[in-house]
Parts: structure tokens; C-alpha cells; sequence
């Protein structure tokens, strides 16, 4: 376990290294000057060279990238090229959306994912089963934003239940606006990434109900149904470990299109504001930050799963 | 019999293969005709509902939205298969890198591809157009990126498996070169693999067309797309919900016969599937 905690480990620095690099050279390929674009077309030459220095732009990129990571280290993300205001304390900020609506978001995929996969390989032979596998197959090809508007339609628009955008302006002190705010986000995201996850949990299912451990089990006098929820369900949630660091990074992915569809002020909608404004120290530390997560879920998820799995750890 | 005759005696499959010949078919159409011009705005005819002559109603400026549909699956078509010719020349090449190399590089290349694999073609899409502003190419980029390291990953396994096989070893001892082994004996065998997750790309790329174009980093504003239009669509929906239904259908319905066709190529090309399928329905 703790040869392969320090190999994970490892790949994880690695990771973090290689992706830094990729998203820092990226950015820096753009064509045209940075400096340029914050003095405007009237700016003077001394300006420009003003901003450049202001900014670290007239040295070497090597010392530009170490100073970006010896930053990274300190919490310290860079400055907006637009507003001023330091990045670390905008993501702070809006994470306060965007994680809450990822926690509520997976919980709901969960709560459908898990339930209605078991019961799809339960009745996989019967009408039932096979209307549930239709229902998946048919939210798995919905676009995010569609789903949302959806939504929208029937439980802000027809029913005038919950608001259709928008996040309180007094943010969380004000919990039962902030948390209703949130909800037809998360349903969103829940629902399409839900309808993905028991699609897996459907089959783990009807592979574990293969085994040779169930059967075993079975053979050993316990009923059919006994051997499966005693030995067959363990299986079937370490199955479900090993892609939650893949369905965390789809929720993820789906915040930064819900929050769009209703103007939630999160990471992502910050995002797609800088993009659209060019402010690449706001997107590059932004790109990092948000790959760091992916990269860190999927490092703790592996981690779990080693730690868990009766099969890894006999290997190890 | 042909893995396209098994295909097409799977219902799902061949009704998948059906729907997607037509919106190919729908987009080069729409070349040449569609039903009124789509981009002519006509303020007296604005939110028109169903009906003659706009079969599908009409959006805030006039415009027909049956026509802007038929327009927008050029669009679509353009992503999906961009996508997949990335995808695919991505894929292969990180595959045969990964399994036909010295041992070294191919170890290089497994982390590379494991580290890759992780990263959303969301971010991908976004750090491209921070850099190049929005267009197609950044969906286009990205999801074939994003596919390509999947279908590396799945190949290389198959590679490998077919890379031992005597017949490849009496290629080798007859004097073939590395790529000459690769492209008349390793592709073709291994084909199946790749047509399969060909489908499936395209699926997510026509999604990812949806978000991105929603995101404004997608399709310019001038191009007909049913990300587009959806995302126009979208501030309206409070007043006129219908209108919003017909894009999001037209991507849900490709997505979903590019979906089953995937799933149903695997079961028509891998005949070990159609036996444990059979076997599990007795």
C-alpha cells in the first residue's frame, strides 16, 4: 500500500508538473502582445513597456513559468490583467458557489444513480428494465443546457416553484435562497450525470452477478438474492469508487455550462467571462486550479479504492 | 456474414444507422436547399408559432427555425467528423507509440496518455479558445484531443494483443518494416476497435458543439448551429418554451443514434459480446 501510495504520488507531482507546462505554454503562444491589449490602440510605447515590466512579461519565459509555479506554492495565483484584483481570492469567492452545487449535484446523481441501476439488473428481463434502460439511454444524449431549460420550463416557469436564475445577493447568510438557488442547477447536472453513472452501475451489477465468488456464495446454501447483496454489492461499490474521480470531473464540467444557463456567480462562470475577456493570468491559474482538482480527486479516489479492495491488497 | 450484416440485423443499430444517414443526408441538402433562407430576419413573422410556412415556427427575429435547423446540421456534421479524423489520427498514432516501441517510450507514452486521459475536453476547449478565440476548430480540437488519448488507451491494449500473433510474426520474419506491419496487418485487425470508438466520439462531439456554442466559444454567430440556436434561444424560454424543444431534440436525437450505433457496432464486430448476450438472455 505504501509502495503504491508513493508510485501515486508520483504520478500525481507528475501531473500537476506536466499539465502546469502544457497550460502555461499554451497561453503563451498567443498571438498578438498582452501588454499591447491592456494599453488599448492609443497607448505609448513607454506605457507598453511600463506594463510589460509590470507584469514580468519582458523576461525570459522559463522565469515566468518558475515564478508562476513558486507562486502556486504560496497560494499566491497572480493578479487579473484586467481588474487588478489578485486571482486566489476570486476563486475563494465563487468556489463558495460552485463547490456547494457540486456536493448537491453529486449527492442527486447518487440518490438516482445507485437505486435505479440496481433495480434496472434486477428486472433486466422484464418491461420495466428495459424502460429504464431506454430513460438512460435517452438523458445520456441530452445536452447540459437543454436539460437545464428544461427544467426551467416546468418547475421555475410552469410551476413557479424555485427560481428560474440567478443567486441570492446576500449569499450564503441568506441559506434558504442561497440553497433553493441551487437546486434546479444541481437537478441539472444531477439527472444527465446521473443517468451516465447508473448505466455503470447497471452493468457492475450483472458483472458482479457473474463472479465466481457470488456463485460460490450461492452454492454454499445462500439464496441467489442473499449471495448478491452479501458478496455481490461490495463489488459493485468499488466499481462505483473507481469512476467517481471520472463523474466528479463531469460535474465539474457540467457546473461551468449550468452556472452559465443560470447565471450562477461560480469558477465557471468566471471562467468563461475571462475567456471571453482574454485575461490569461485569470485563465491560466484558473485552467490550473480546475485540472489541479481533477487531477487530486482522481489521486484520492485511487488511493481509497487501493485502500479498499480486498483484491489490490492481497496483490500489493 | 459482414460485421455490416450483423450490424444491420441489430433493430437498434440499423434504425441508429438510419438516422444518422438523414442528417447527413439533411446537411448536404441544406447546401443547396432548405425550405426558406435561414438567415433572412423578417421582423413581422417574429415568434411565429408551427405552422405554414414556418413548419417549425420562427425565432425572435423572424428567422425559420425548420431552416436554421437544416442549416445547423452542417454544422454538426462538420464537428463530428472533424472530430473524429483528429480523434483517430491521435489515437493511433499514441497507440502504436505506446505498443510498438522500445520499451522506454512506450512507458513514456502509458503515463502520458494516463495523465492526459484525466483532463476534461471542457478545459481543453477553453484553453484553446483563451488562445485562438471561438470557433468550430475549438471543438473540433478538443473533443478529437480528448477522444483520441481514450482511444489510445483502448487500443493500445488490442494493439499489443494482435502485435503477438503468428501472423504478424511471420510478416516480421518476412522482412516487413515496422509500419508496413502497422498498416496492412495491425489496422486493419484491429479496425473493429477504432470504428467503435469513432461512434462514440462523434456523440460527444456534437454535445460538446452544444455547451461550447452555448459557452461562446463554439460556433461564430454567423454560422447556423443547433448550439447556436439554442443558446439564443435560450433567454426566451420563459415566453416561448417550444421554440427552445426543437434544437435541443435535433442534438439529443444525433447524439443518442450516434450512441446506439457505437454500442451496436461493438456487439456486430466483437462476436465473443453477441455470444455472452445470448448466453445471459438464457
Amino acid at each position: 500500500m505504501i509502495r503504491y501510495a508513493l508510485t501515486r504520488i508520483l504520478l500525481l507531482a507528475l501531473g500537476l508538473l506536466v499539465s502546469s507546462a502544457i497550460i502555461f505554454a499554451a497561453l503563451r503562444v498567443l498571438p498578438g502582445d498582452v501588454a499591447q491589449m491592456i494599453a488599448g490602440a492609443d497607448g505609448t510605447p513607454e506605457q507598453i513597456a511600463a506594463i510589460r515590466s509590470d507584469l514580468g512579461l519582458d523576461r525570459s519565459l522559463l522565469a515566468q513559468y518558475a515564478e508562476w509555479i513558486g507562486g502556486l506554492f504560496t497560494g499566491d495565483l497572480g493578479s487579473s490583467l484586467v481588474t487588478g484584483s489578485p486571482v486566489a481570492d476570486q476563486i475563494a469567492q465563487k468556489a463558495r458557489v460552485t463547490i456547494p452545487l457540486g456536493v448537491f449535484s453529486l449527492v442527486i446523481a447518487l440518490a438516482i444513480a445507485v437505486p435505479l441501476g440496481l433495480l434496472g439488473a434486477h428486472r433486466r428481463d422484464r418491461p420495466s428494465g428495459t424502460a429504464l434502460n431506454v430513460v438512460t439511454q435517452l438523458l445520456a444524449a441530452v445536452p447540459v443546457v437543454w436539460a437545464g431549460l428544461m427544467l426551467v420550463v416546468v418547475f421555475a416557469v410552469g410551476l413557479d416553484w424555485l427560481p428560474a436564475q440567478g443567486f441570492p445577493r446576500a449569499g450564503w447568510r441568506d441559506p434558504g435562497s442561497a440553497l433553493r438557488a441551487l437546486v434546479l442547477p444541481a437537478l441539472t447536472i444531477g439527472v444527465v450525470e446521473g443517468a451516465l453513472l447508473m448505466r455503470f452501475v447497471r452493468s457492475a451489477t450483472l458483472a458482479a452477478a457473474g463472479e465466481d465468488f457470488v456463485r460460490t456464495a450461492a452454492a454454499k446454501g445462500l439464496t441467489r438474492n442473499r449471495a448478491l447483496v452479501r458478496h455481490g454489492l461490495p463489488a459493485v461499490g468499488l466499481s462505483i469508487i473507481t469512476v467517481l474521480g471520472v463523474q466528479i470531473a463531469g460535474i465539474m464540467v457540467g457546473a461551468v455550462v449550468v452556472e452559465q444557463v443560470f447565471t450562477l456567480p461560480g469558477i465557471g462562470r468566471m471562467l468563461v467571462a475571462d475567456v471571453g475577456a482574454r485575461d490569461l493570468t485569470m485563465v491560466q491559474s484558473e485552467l490550473f486550479v480546475l485540472t489541479a482538482f481533477v487531477l487530486v480527486v482522481g489521486f484520492i479516489v485511487d488511493l481509497i479504492h487501493h485502500a479498499v479492495d480486498p483484491r489490490l491488497r492481497e496483490r500489493a | 456474414m459482414s460485421w455490416f450484416h450483423r450490424l444491420w440485423r441489430i433493430p437498434t443499430g440499423r434504425a441508429a444507422l438510419v438516422v444518422v444517414a438523414v442528417i447527413g443526408i439533411v446537411a448536404a441538402v441544406s447546401l443547396v436547399w432548405t425550405p426558406l433562407d435561414p438567415a433572412r430576419a423578417d421582423a413581422y413573422t417574429a415568434w411565429a408559432p408551427p405552422g405554414w410556412p414556418h413548419l417549425l415556427g420562427t425565432d425572435g427575429t423572424g428567422r425559420d427555425i425548420a431552416s436554421l435547423l437544416m442549416a445547423g446540421a452542417r454544422s454538426t456534421v462538420v464537428v463530428a467528423l472533424g472530430a473524429s479524423i483528429v480523434a483517430i489520427v491521435v489515437g493511433v498514432a499514441l497507440a502504436a507509440l505506446g505498443a510498438l516501441t522500445s520499451r522506454p517510450v512506450r512507458e513514456a507514452v502509458a503515463v502520458a496518455v494516463d495523465v492526459l486521459i484525466a483532463f476534461p475536453v471542457l478545459l481543453i476547449a477553453m484553453m484553446i479558445a483563451a488562445v485562438w478565440g471561438g470557433s468550430l476548430w475549438v471543438v473540433i480540437w478538443s473533443v478529437g484531443i480528448g477522444y483520441g488519448v481514450n482511444i489510445a488507451r483502448v487500443a493500445r491494449g488490442e494493439l499489443r494483443r494482435i502485435g503477438r500473433a503468428d501472423f504478424v510474426l511471420a510478416a516480421r520474419a518476412s522482412g516487413l518494416t515496422g509500419g508496413q506491419i502497422l498498416t496492412r496487418h495491425l489496422l486493419p485487425n484491429t479496425a473493429p476497435v477504432f470504428i467503435v470508438q469513432l461512434s462514440w466520439s462523434m456523440a460527444a462531439a456534437v454535445l460538446a458543439e452544444a455547451g461550447l456554442s452555448f459557452l461562446g466559444v463554439g460556433a461564430p454567430v454567423t454560422l447556423p448551429s443547433w448550439g447556436l440556436l439554442l443558446s439564443e434561444l435560450q433567454g426566451y424560454v420563459a415566453i416561448h418554451p417550444l421554440s427552445v424543444v426543437w434544437p435541443g431534440l435535433a442534438i439529443t436525437l444525433t447524439v443518442l443514434a450516434l450512441n446506439l450505433l457505437g454500442d451496436a457496432l461493438r456487439e456486430a464486430t466483437d462476436p465473443r459480446l453477441t455470444r455472452t448476450r445470448s448466453e445471459a438472455r438464457s
